[in-house]
């Protein structure tokens, strides 16, 4: 068994698939055998690294304007529709917002009910998810699919009938923590992170034994050390050991005990390496001068050991936020060509407007750039190793929050909270070499003011304002990225931000979904449109592809929300431009309104 | 009308409160859902309508009074991230500059202090009990004044440019609540 899916991993040559078994605990053989099968999507990413890239090219640049719907379903939720659904076998797996419904489809069948879970929860967890009811997706492994509810429950369905085999409680929602992230198979272990950032929740990353959900082990964004799972001599940052109490260090007192970095982003793996990659969020609280310190390990991205959890190395993009810039965005794998030389690759495009290049062994930082010219609040990443500043973001000061202080409302900053980028995963196609990412270019005003925290309740501690850069109509980019030499190749104008996830694909097309509700595609090489149409509702949802009875299909989820529907929906302004501009800029709710609808293409028979 | 019982337990809350409580009431031309927000009397930079109930103060220049300024900063910190920017609403919660034509002070104070439940097979509409929460209660005036402005479009939308400054037992009072 073992034998026969790693050989036939080998034969698609899948990146980084390939190797199956590294450290010696048993492969999960039906996650492997699905990712090894261009035609199926068994994982958030598809594929271990992220990539988003599927090899199918049957819907390609030259028949892709033909695209038709095959069939839809609605999912009987009108909240924000983030991740994808899954495809394994002749079952297609979606999950919704709260209540956190999971459907089994039959496609065999026109997408026939084959088995419903509806969790019951309580609702008061509603109110302290921070910007809607959102649930980003589901995991497959072992036979079962996983589910992270709102209320941190970590829940096991039999794949085949939606029977619970094991639920875990992940952490307490009665003091702000929800569960909002796809969860990560990997092998043996379940993984996952948490949401409430915003209600001075403490982030972490735990593994979960997949068979029982036993917790394997639990690595905290900040704290003592050994609740970080790091080794103040071996775990590195920038190639140099952290040394000892490197968070509790960078923080006032106890502070670190309500200080954030929470964990809701989507998780890289490298079978070679053996390390699990994620980034940590904002600290707590919105103002920074509250929180004196460089706030550590939040805004980081780790790599992890995914057997103990020990982190290898750690980098900090943005020390001492300012600005809600949380580092959560997925981490992309790539093996490719740099300084001459074929190099293993983690590409990370920030909230705080810099895409990051990194050596993903070692954590060496390569390339740092703004992937949106608009970005302000900070010059450049300091490149030079021997800097006392190295890996540091140059603050302008004008736009720093913190020496405006509290009561002061700094402007014109960019990007926006909300970033230049936030969860919408960015897509890589190994045919150009290029990554495609929706982004935001929205910018912003801030207000830190002092706040006082009691648990479960939110704990903000600023103002802020949103509108586009001075002289755009345009709220959004939709871009392709060389994150090689850290340059746009090219740049299509949203009138929104582009919220939904990509997908790039061996046809040569990238699809992605826009806040209007558009699934669009467009030509790879050249970002030309190729095709578009108007889906129920706004997505927010990332774009997969699949094959059933040898034809290819795209499918997306609708369902405007998220951050992007509370900040949008009413259009935004700027304060300063007087009484006759107010409302000069789009306001989302002329165009969508609320939905929950899987829209599934093909192509004409 | 619903009595916010939680307020009792925040010592300092009450500094910032008025006392009169107007009844919600049909809406009639130039009133909201507390009545005429005309001011008639101030208390330290601080505006109330006939019934004694809190209210706004726009100068013909826009110039805001403090309590409609300290509102929008209150409001756009805890209330935004569902209720959207300048209480226009958003995929997520409703209008409050809407709500409040129709809701009373004393109704609006309510909900705030207890929450809210609305679930059902249409929706899940969940408000959480803000009672104990001092970054709101010790400002729930001030926010009331504000989305009062909005309702009655005093105020467009944005951080008011200009504001009184402000009042002199205003911090004091502040740091009496938020301890």
């Amino acid at each position: 068994m073992r034998m026969t899916s790693f050989k036939r991993v080998l034969a698609t040559g899948v990146f980084l698939s390939s190797a199956l078994i590294a450290t010696g605990a048993m492969a999960q053989a039906d996650l492997d055998k699905a990712i090894a099968n261009p035609g199926e999507w068994a994982a958030p990413g598809r594929t271990f690294d992220l990539q988003r890239y599927s090899p199918l090219d049957q819907i390609n640049a030259s028949n892709v304007g033909k695209l038709q719907v095959a069939w839809t379903f609605s999912t009987g939720v009108l909240r924000g529709h983030e991740g994808a659904p899954l495809v394994i076998g002749d079952t297609m797996y979606v999950h919704t917002p709260f209540p956190n419904i999971v459907y089994a489809l039959d496609l065999n069948n026109d997408g026939r009910i084959l088995w419903k879970y509806e969790p019951k929860q309580d609702p008061n967890v509603i109110p302290v998810m921070c910007c809607d009811t959102v649930n980003r997706g589901l995991a497959f492994g072992d036979g079962k699919v996983f589910l992270h509810q709102a209320d941190t429950t970590l829940v096991a369905l039999d794949a085949k009938t939606g029977k619970v085999e094991w639920s875990v409680k992940t952490d307490d929602p009665s003091k702000g923590a929800t569960g909002t992230d796809a969860p990560f198979v990997m092998r043996d272990k379940v993984y996952v992170g948490v949401s409430g950032g915003e209600f001075g929740v403490r982030g972490w990353v735990a593994a979960y034994a997949i068979k029982d959900g036993k917790e394997v082990w639990r690595a905290y964004s900040m704290g003592p050390d050994k609740d970080m799972l790091v080794d103040p001599n071996k775990t590195t940052d920038l190639g140099k050991p952290i040394g000892e109490n490197s968070s509790l260090k960078t923080w006032k007192g106890d502070q670190w005990k309500i200080g954030g970095g929470a964990t809701w982003g989507w998780y890289g793996y490298d079978p070679k390496l053996n390390l699990i990659y994620y980034g940590s969020g904002n600290p707590s609280t919105w103002n920074p001068g509250q929180r004196p310190g460089d706030n550590k390990w939040s805004m980081t991205i780790f790599a992890r050991d995914a057997d103990t959890g020990m982190a290898k190395w750690v980098y900090q993009m943005t020390p001492h936020d300012q600005w809600d810039y949380d580092g959560i965005n997925e981490m992309i794998l790539v093996d490719q060509n740099i300084d001459g030389k074929m190099t293993p690759l983690l590409v990370h495009f920030d909230r705080n407007g810099f895409a990051y290049t990194l050596n993903r062994e070692t954590g060496a930082l390569l390339v740092a750039q703004k992937y949106d010219p608009a970005v302000n609040w900070a010059t450049e990443v300091d490149m030079n190793p021997s800097s006392p500043t190295y890996g540091r973001p140059k603050v302008v000061q004008k736009y720093s929050t913190e020496h405006g202080g509290e009561d002061v409302n700094t402007t014109n900053i960019c990007p926006a909270a909300l970033g230049t980028k936030d969860e919408q995963p960015a897509a890589y196609s190994p045919e150009t070499g290029l990554f495609y990412v929706p982004t935001n270019h929205v910018c912003m005003d801030y207000e830190p003011f002092r706040v006082s925290y009691t648990a479960g309740q939110p704990y903000v501690g600023a103002t802020l304002s949103m509108y586009p850069p001075k002289g755009d109509t345009n709220m959004g980019n939709f871009i392709a990225w060389d994150a090689t030499k850290g340059k746009i190749v090219w740049s299509n104008p949203e009138l929104f931000s582009a919220w939904g996830g990509a997908l790039a694909t061996k046809g040569g097309v990238v699809f992605y979904g826009t806040l209007e509700g558009y699934l669009k595609a467009v030509d790879a090489k050249t970002g030309k449109e190729l095709y578009k149409f108007k889906t129920p509702s706004g997505i927010i949802g990332n774009v997969m592809t699949y094959t059933h009875g040898g034809k290819q299909y795209v499918a997306v989820l609708s369902g405007v929300g998220g951050w992007a529907g509370i900040g949008l929906a009413a259009g935004l302004t700027k304060p300063n431009d007087g009484l006759g501009a107010v409302g000069g800029y789009a306001a989302l709710s002329n165009y969508t309104a609320l939905g929950g609808q899987l829209t599934v293409f093909t192509l004409p028979q | 009308m619903r009595i916010p019982l939680r307020l009792a337990g925040l010592s300092g809350v009450a500094l910032l409160l008025t006392v009169g409580l107007a009844v919600a009431q049909d809406q009639k031309p130039g009133t909201d859902g507390t009545g005429d927000p005309k001011a008639v009397s101030s208390d330290d930079g601080k505006y109330v309508d006939k019934s004694g109930n809190p209210t706004f103060s726009i100068k013909p220049d826009g110039t805001v009074d403090y309590y409609t300024f300290s509102g929008y900063i209150r409001y756009t910190a805890n209330c935004m991230p569902c209720h959207g920017p300048d209480g226009l609403g958003s995929s997520y919660g409703p209008a409050l500059a809407t709500s409040l034509k129709r809701l009373s002070y004393g109704e609006f104070l309510g909900i705030v202090a207890s929450g809210k439940k609305d679930v059902n097979a249409a929706q899940t509409l969940v408000m959480p009990t803000f009672g104990d929460n001092k970054n709101v209660m010790c400002y729930i005036d001030a926010i009331y004044i504000y989305l009062r402005a909005r309702a009655d479009d005093a105020v467009p939308r944005g951080r008011p440019e200009k504001h009184a400054p402000k009042p002199a037992g205003f911090s004091k009072a502040e740091d009496q609540c938020m301890g």
